[in-house]
């Protein structure tokens, strides 16, 4: 238990192995940690932008989406005031159209209804004047009654 | 366990087992080197740099395997203790602070295998003595404590310069302001510091040997607890699971022992080079 000479050898190996672990071991098992701690840095810088363009994705895909359905909505208030507006348009010509009909029945009609009653009293007065000249058996002189007979005529289709 | 009891019994046995293997290189006591001690420090040390020095040219930045993942967690601890207290860059002391506390670590490990294990292996391959744990014996301790102090002076004049170095010597750790109070203060200062330096390697070697030593003293007094016993005394029925209860307690109590005993060289020895090349 006393000390010997051994300390040298001990000494010398120790430093020795301190020497060895300093050449061989410690450079690199330094460098593996700390590309690793590198490689987890980079890692998660890189997880941290990818979310954030995520983000700005996201929104700006809402943003579209949100201009689109504006727009969607636009065209669609468009086309339903056009089509109420055809409407009323084609309501509008079609009555136009209507009344123009009417009217033109009814100055139709009218001169249809002129025409006959003309025709009527020119009938109407031959035949009385017929009938007339039959009854005094005589030539009745068309113009010297014919004032008279117009008169009755016209009394006849007033009616 | 009462393999060699032949010579003096109870006290024969310890002290069989307190003897190193010797080879004598000169005429003085001084002069001899204890086989045993070198033979295992070696051997530890070749172990432990043949699984570092492994490990580290297959070191990988990817995903590393289990003992790379043990030699980072020790490498990193270590670095982060040495960039805490060391104040200058350094490449050799994170290394050193490894290699003292796997070696110390390993050497003390010794003391767990059981007492009698190697030395009756020995003593049947015809070795007379052999005492495993290194770190119980005061040459190798006071080998590396001497190898620290060395160190230590290398480091304060390395980073003080020769002149500041001696200087503090006489100026440190009483400090004067005028030239006759520093001349006063001189002798003071110079003793004290001889002290200082003195005691460091001292109580870093007694410290590691005297926790060894006793330590393997007590497994031996445990291995005495049925020393000579035979299967068909009493005693011996009654002795041995108390013998094995007591041996387990003390290894349980001592792999705590002999962690802490490296771990505290190991960041002494941090400590005092750091102390070095700092300004007093």
């Amino acid at each position: 238990m006393s000390i010997t000479v051994t300390l040298i050898v001990q000494g010398l190996a120790f430093l020795a192995v301190a020497w060895l672990v300093m050449r061989f071991g410690w450079p690199e098992i330094m460098a593996a940690i700390e590309a690793r701690q590198k490689q987890i840095a980079d890692g998660l810088a890189a997880a941290d932008k990818g979310q954030k363009e995520l983000g700005e994705a996201t929104s700006r895909a809402e943003a579209i989406v949100r201009e689109a359905r504006e727009r969607a909505k636009l065209v669609e208030d468009q086309a339903a005031r056009r089509a109420n507006e055809a409407i009323e348009a084609a309501k509008r010509s079609a009555q136009a159209e209507g009344a123009r009909i009417v009217i033109a029945a009814r100055e139709e009609v009218a001169t249809e209804t002129g025409r006959a009653r003309e025709q009527l009293r020119k009938d109407f007065g031959t035949m009385v004047v017929s009938g007339a000249s039959r009854l005094l058996e005589r030539e009745v002189d068309a113009k010297a009654h014919n004032q008279l007979i117009d008169k009755l005529a016209d009394e006849i289709a007033r009616g | 366990m009462a393999a060699e009891g032949d010579a003096g019994g109870m006290t024969g046995y310890i002290k069989h087992h307190l003897e190193h293997l010797t080879v004598s290189v000169g005429d003085s006591p001084f002069m001899t080197l204890n086989i045993d001690s070198i033979f295992f420090k070696l051997l530890l040390a070749v172990l432990f740099l043949f699984f570092f020095i492994r490990v580290a040219r297959r070191a990988t930045a990817g995903v590393p395997g289990k003992l790379q993942c043990a030699i980072e967690m020790m490498v990193e601890a270590i670095d982060g203790i040495v960039k805490d207290t060391f104040p200058a860059k350094t490449k050799f002391i994170a290394p050193l602070a490894l290699t003292i506390f796997a070696l110390v670590f390993l050497m003390n490990f010794m003391d767990m295998v059981p007492v009698d294990l190697l030395p009756a292996a020995a003593h049947a391959a015809g070795i007379p003595y052999l005492r495993v744990v290194p770190t119980a014996d005061l040459s190798t301790t006071v080998g590396m404590a001497l190898c620290v102090f060395v160190l230590i002076q290398y480091y304060a004049i390395k980073h003080k310069g020769v002149g500041k170095f001696i200087g503090e010597f006489f100026t440190a750790p009483f400090h004067a302001h005028g030239v006759i109070g520093k001349i006063i203060l001189a002798p003071a200062n110079l003793l004290l510091r001889l002290i200082e330096e003195m005691v460091r390697p001292l109580s870093l070697s007694l410290r590691l040997f005297g926790n060894m030593y006793a330590g393997e003293l007590i497994f031996i007094l445990i291995a005495c607890m049925t020393l000579g016993a035979g299967l068909a005394s009493g005693i011996t029925w009654v002795m041995a699971p108390l013998q094995w209860f007591a041996g387990f307690l003390w290894t349980v109590f001592h792999i705590l022992v002999i962690t802490l005993q490296a771990f505290i060289f190991m960041t002494l020895t941090i400590v005092y080079l750091s102390m070095a090349v700092q300004e007093h």
